[in-house]
């Protein structure tokens, strides 16, 4: 079975952005997974540390913008001994194509990982196409 | 040093600063269980006790297992990603399998009052030290 792999670490990455960030924290980027079926585009985007409440999904100009925010406040008191990872929040935007019904975009968030259903607009669906 | 992060503005930056700072400290010592294998761990202080914070994401509660000894705490479990059956995949980068860590903790622990908590995909071991690991106030008579 394919799911006895071992694990291996991931290192998070960060953020590159064009414009600079008028904050001195640091963003990351969630692993995503994109794939599509017939009827709609879907992303998985792992945002461990975020809630329900903390996450923004916006589209603009056919950008699709994802934004998580962690509640580092749960830190507050800790001090830390040992660490090897960093915590931050998470931002990662996809150019969208047209074929997408904006509209209908749904989102659901379980476990750290959201999951984007982007469903494709009726002209973007496949067509069989006859061979005379 | 005690850490604070009230500061709206500043509160994120100094967590991210200590945290770095603490990278690859040799608190847990030259163990066996060296740093490097899934899943990352970040291990905190919070006055006696001791706070382990696991990012595990998309692994269900059901497939993960805590196992506590006196001063070892063993992690593991599955992380499953699964795809519609007739889905083209576009692109992957989310990784699965199996994992198993044992964590070495240098002191003593209460492995009986460890409590777990794990929420969005974080896991949060909040670690009491022993009694006897707690220390005394030696009277002079």
């Amino acid at each position: 079975m394919a799911t006895d792999h071992e694990l291996q670490v991931q290192r998070k990455r960060e953020v590159e952005t064009k414009e600079e960030s008028t904050m001195p924290a640091r963003l990351f980027q969630p692993q995503t997974d994109i794939f599509e079926t017939s009827e709609a585009l879907t992303l998985v985007l792992e945002m461990p540390g975020v809630d329900k409440g903390s996450v923004e999904v916006k589209v603009e100009n056919d950008l699709l913008n994802i934004h998580g925010r962690v509640d580092f406040s749960k830190y507050d008191g800790l001090q830390p001994l040992y660490t090897e990872y960093n915590v931050g929040h998470y931002a990662r935007s996809f150019r969208l194509s047209s074929k997408i019904e904006q509209e209908g975009i749904s989102a659901e968030l379980k476990d750290g990982v959201m999951t984007l259903v982007l469903p494709k607009a009726e002209k973007a669906k496949p067509r069989k196409i006859k061979v005379n | 040093m005690m850490s604070s992060y009230h500061d709206p503005f500043d509160a994120l930056f100094a967590l991210q600063r200590a945290l770095d700072a603490r990278l690859a400290s040799d608190w847990m010592g030259a163990g066996t269980t060296a740093g490097g294998s899934y899943p990352p761990v970040n291990i905190f202080q919070q006055g006696d006790d001791f706070v382990v914070v696991v990012e595990l994401p998309g692994v269900a509660k059901s497939d993960l297992s805590i196992e506590a000894k006196e001063n070892a705490i063993r992690i593991a479990g599955k992380k499953e990603v699964t795809y519609q059956e007739d889905a083209s995949i576009h692109r992957r980068e989310r990784i699965r399998g199996v994992f198993d860590r044992t964590i070495a903790i240098p002191i003593q622990i209460d492995p009986d009052r460890i409590r777990a908590e794990y929420r969005d995909g974080v896991l949060a071991l909040f670690i009491p030290r022993a009694e006897l690991e707690k220390p005394r106030t030696i009277k002079i008579t």
